[in-house]
């Protein structure tokens, strides 16, 4: 079986030291191991931006494709392949601004996929712009009189988009954020995952520190019920979206996959593509 | 005895113009005739003035009809609309109920027949439409039986009242009608058809088939005008095989999602129109760069913008050619008819597989929504060729590295992997990279890595990229055209060569890459090349100099206002352009 190690490659990340992604990477590394899957029954499928870059930083099937379109990547592939493992995973900038509509319609989607949100609250790659989460008021070289729009709240649009799996970690407790990861790829339908994974370079205002001083831990709330959705709601408003854990589960609700009609167990990839003679006139009869 | 029927019925959208058409169209289907059809709509659910006009033959109906022999109006602006293409021998069916007038100068004899009126007798005003029909089959000396097996299909659900009732509107329309006609009956009879059934279908109708029998089982897309259909058939076939349709929050999603899902191994594929061949545009940079196989169906509406959406142009002949940033291969093919929609979509999945490359199949509204026969497609021409493909578990590669999926080879073509398999692990990206997938910005590995991709088009098998019917060595004209504009074309070479014109007539097939060799030899056995096109810059007149030359004797005619081109008005402008 394969461990955390088979999903590393050689690729050496070209994120700044102290960069918030590498403990990103090495959760979904170790959440891939802890559920016993083998390297090529992995497939990454990331957007673009500094966190865009991890679809190359594992050891699986790695697809880094354009700005903002991971999710309708990923969810091709997993309606290609429904025995594959399939990771999305890019930047706040991906999911929430260029990339929003995807995210919310995956949510309501609820195709089987993995979604994991590196998120620092500014634009890295292009050298630090704001980011529909940076907070109101936020320097940057976008917004030098500081930001004017309020910070895009994730986890409550997921809540009110439908979504059957919402959680939240933080780049330095690797332990938890491991098991949230694992607990994502466990659940039959959508997971969305937003992580703080601080940016070093660009944000000196949302930093380790201030993460550890403003973040509670959902499993420290005493009668905290991951699977009540107003609670849910509730606690993550309350807390203005500062927590980690399982903020909502549905373990009732179908994947999409299990919903479409005649959908193939077998994967589409594994299907005979060719229709028999008797098939192919049926449908030519229906014409005439 | 008439030898071809133009029939037009029009009225006011929502009101049943496009079922009473499709009844009478069935039935001549099924009596053996060769159909056309054509409908005018507004982009809007009810209201405005629609009409579907169809021509019928016994023999190969090639395109719309310059004039109509029957006009079927529900209302006067229909009457006001369409009169000018009656002639002297045609005659106008109208309702009693809106007291229609007959214009000054209509050459044609109004005919008055309460539809409305026994339709509501017999107890709804829903069946004014079979009245219509039943009258259209006394002016042709039609039995009202032939309508029995249609009614039996579309009602039969609903019972043998409703089916009895319909039935019944038809033959009290026929017996109206002949009575109005007196010793005229049979004036308007038309010739006798083989009694040989045909498939009778929209373009998209065999686009979609066609995907289907390319073993295409996934497919996502964005409702637009006129592609929707396509779907629409998908999405009620799909289930049966094992597939699934999703119907996306933009095209951007449905193109990148084509694009995960071959990556995943399966054939997919979207449609749409202009303003979705807009949004995909970065997708179809993707699908090159990364090497990944796309279908994509653009049914070609007005442009530009929303433009006019539901009429017909060919105007996003460019964007296809040139659109998406940086430098690609893709291919564009252009089917022509009904049997080429067909072929060439399951074509396109063949290319797109062997090439690894984004293919455009290009129809125009016209091609994709005219209703029209053609003989059952072959099922014994199908062929699935998927290129190269490892489907099972590889031998580990040298020192753990990835696999090789972007290898320099000769023709440029490298295997492909699906996820899943064991030690086929690799990196695909848009960004530049080398031959395991990885980024790389070496000079010399992007030109290696760009030339293998353009390298690969050398290897397109693609069948007949230029469709031609050129027995002359030294034509006075070559007319070329693309799409829809075939059967005219070949109507106008047909006229004027029985007028001593020596005409050649070239259909580009295939469009990018573009067919030199064959157009240049076509080109060079003509005094004149004629380019027909539904835009307002010429585009493929364009196309076509900048590849060949020629400039000096290559003219254009042009229509952008929203219909198509008849025969007689392209005859009478290729004419102006001998002279």
């Amino acid at each position: 079986m394969a461990t955390f190690k088979d999903f590393r490659n050689s690729v050496k990340p070209n994120w700044c030291p102290g960069c918030g992604d590498f403990s990103v990477q090495a959760a979904i590394q170790r959440a891939a191991a802890n559920v016993g899957i083998e390297p090529h029954e992995l497939a990454v499928v990331a957007g673009i931006g500094c966190s865009g870059r991890i679809a190359g930083y594992i050891n699986s099937y790695g697809f880094h494709g354009i700005h903002g379109r991971a999710l309708p990547i990923a969810q091709g592939l997993k309606m290609a392949n429904r025995d594959l493992n399939v990771i999305a995973s890019g930047g706040d900038g991906d999911g929430f601004a260029i990339g929003m509509a995807h995210t919310v319609h995956a949510i309501r989607r609820n195709i089987d996929v993995t979604y994991v949100v590196m998120d620092n609250q500014i634009y890295g790659l292009t050298k630090g712009q704001t980011s529909p989460r940076s907070a109101q008021g936020f320097i940057t070289k976008s917004t030098p009189g500081g930001a004017i729009e309020p910070s895009l709240k994730p986890l409550e649009v997921a809540l009110s988009a439908g979504a059957t799996f919402v959680a939240q970690g933080f780049s330095t407790d690797i332990k938890e954020l491991t098991a949230l990861i694992e607990a994502g790829i466990q659940h039959k339908g959508f997971s969305f995952i937003n992580v703080f994974s601080p940016c070093v370079t660009y944000n000196k205002i949302n930093t380790y520190e201030w993460f550890k001083e403003h973040l509670t831990k959902l499993a420290d709330i005493e009668g905290y019920d991951a699977q009540n959705r107003e609670l849910a709601m509730q606690t993550v408003m309350e807390k203005e979206g500062l927590v980690t854990g399982i903020i909502y589960q549905d373990l009732e609700t179908k994947s999409y996959q299990e919903k479409v009609p005649g959908y193939s167990e077998q994967p589409l990839s594994e299907l005979d593509m060719n229709l028999s003679e008797g098939q192919f006139n049926d449908l030519v009869k229906e014409f005439m | 005895m008439l030898h071809q029927l133009s029939w037009k019925v029009g009225g006011q959208q929502g009101e049943g113009i496009e079922s009473t058409g499709e009844i009478f169209s069935m039935a001549m289907n099924r009596l053996g005739y060769h159909l056309y059809g054509y409908r005018h709509f507004s982009s809007r659910i009810k209201g405005g003035h629609t009409n579907n006009k169809i021509t019928v033959r016994p023999t190969e109906v090639r395109s719309i009809a310059d004039d109509l022999d029957i006009l079927v109006a529900f209302d006067q602006e229909t009457i006001e609309v369409n009169y000018k293409e009656l002639t002297e021998k045609s005659v106008i069916l109208a309702d009693a109920k809106f007291n229609p007038v007959k214009p000054e100068d209509s050459k044609a004899p109004l005919f008055i027949v309460p539809f409305t009126e026994i339709a509501t007798e017999l107890g709804t005003s829903l069946m004014k439409n079979m009245v219509a029909i039943g009258a259209t089959s006394a002016l042709l000396n039609l039995r009202t039986s032939v309508f029995q097996s249609v009614v039996d299909e579309i009602f039969g659900r609903k019972g043998e009242e409703v089916v009895k009732k319909n039935m019944e509107a038809i033959q009290r329309g026929f017996d109206m009608m002949s009575e109005l006609l007196g010793d005229r009956v049979g004036e308007w009879e038309l010739a006798p058809a083989d009694g040989k059934r045909r498939m009778f279908m929209i373009g998209n109708d065999a686009i979609a088939l066609g995907a289907l029998a390319a073993g295409s089982r996934f497919m996502a897309a964005y409702p637009i005008t006129p592609a929707s259909e396509i779907m629409e058939y998908l999405i009620k076939k799909l289930p049966k095989f094992g597939g699934a349709v999703i119907q996306t929050e933009d095209e951007i999603a449905a193109a990148t999602m084509a694009i995960g899902a071959n990556y995943g191994g399966v054939r997919s594929f979207t449609a749409s129109a202009g303003p979705g061949l807009s949004l995909m545009m970065e997708a179809i940079g993707l699908s090159g760069m990364t090497e990944q196989p796309l279908v994509i169906v653009d049914t070609q509406r007005g442009g530009p913008s929303t433009g006019l959406p539901t009429k017909q142009e060919q105007s996003d002949l460019m964007a296809m050619f040139y659109g998406t940033h940086g430098e690609i291969p893709k291919v564009v093919i252009a089917p022509s008819t009904l049997e080429e929609a067909f072929f060439d979509t399951i074509q396109a999945f063949n290319i797109a597989e062997e090439l690894q490359l984004p293919v455009i199949i290009m129809t125009d509204l016209q091609l994709s929504l005219g209703k029209q026969t053609t003989e059952p497609f072959d099922y014994s021409k199908i062929e699935i060729r998927r290129g190269k493909i490892a489907f099972d578990e590889l031998e580990p590669a040298e020192n753990k590295d990835y696999f090789k999926r972007y290898e320099n080879t000769e023709d440029g073509i490298s295997t492909r992997v699906f996820p899943g398999t064991a030690n086929g692990i690799h990196h695909v990206t848009g960004v530049e990279h080398d031959e395991t997938g990885k980024p790389s910005e070496a000079a010399g590995n992007r030109e290696v890595q760009m030339d293998k991709r353009f390298r690969k088009l050398e290897k397109l098998n693609f069948n007949t990229p230029v469709y031609t019917n050129a027995p002359h060595e030294d034509a006075d004209v070559l007319l070329v055209g693309f799409n829809s504009t075939r059967g005219a074309l070949e109507e106008v070479q047909e006229r004027l060569t029985t007028e001593g014109v020596k005409v050649n007539h070239a259909h580009i097939r295939l469009l990018f890459p573009f067919p030199s060799e064959e157009m240049a030899s076509l080109v060079n056995r003509a005094k004149k090349v004629i380019v027909v096109e539904n835009n307002k810059t010429a585009q493929l007149a364009n196309i076509l100099k900048m590849n060949i030359g020629g400039h000096n004797k290559t003219h254009s005619i042009t229509k952008y206002d929203g219909t198509p081109f008849l025969p007689r008005e392209l005859e009478n402008k290729v004419k102006e352009l001998l002279d």
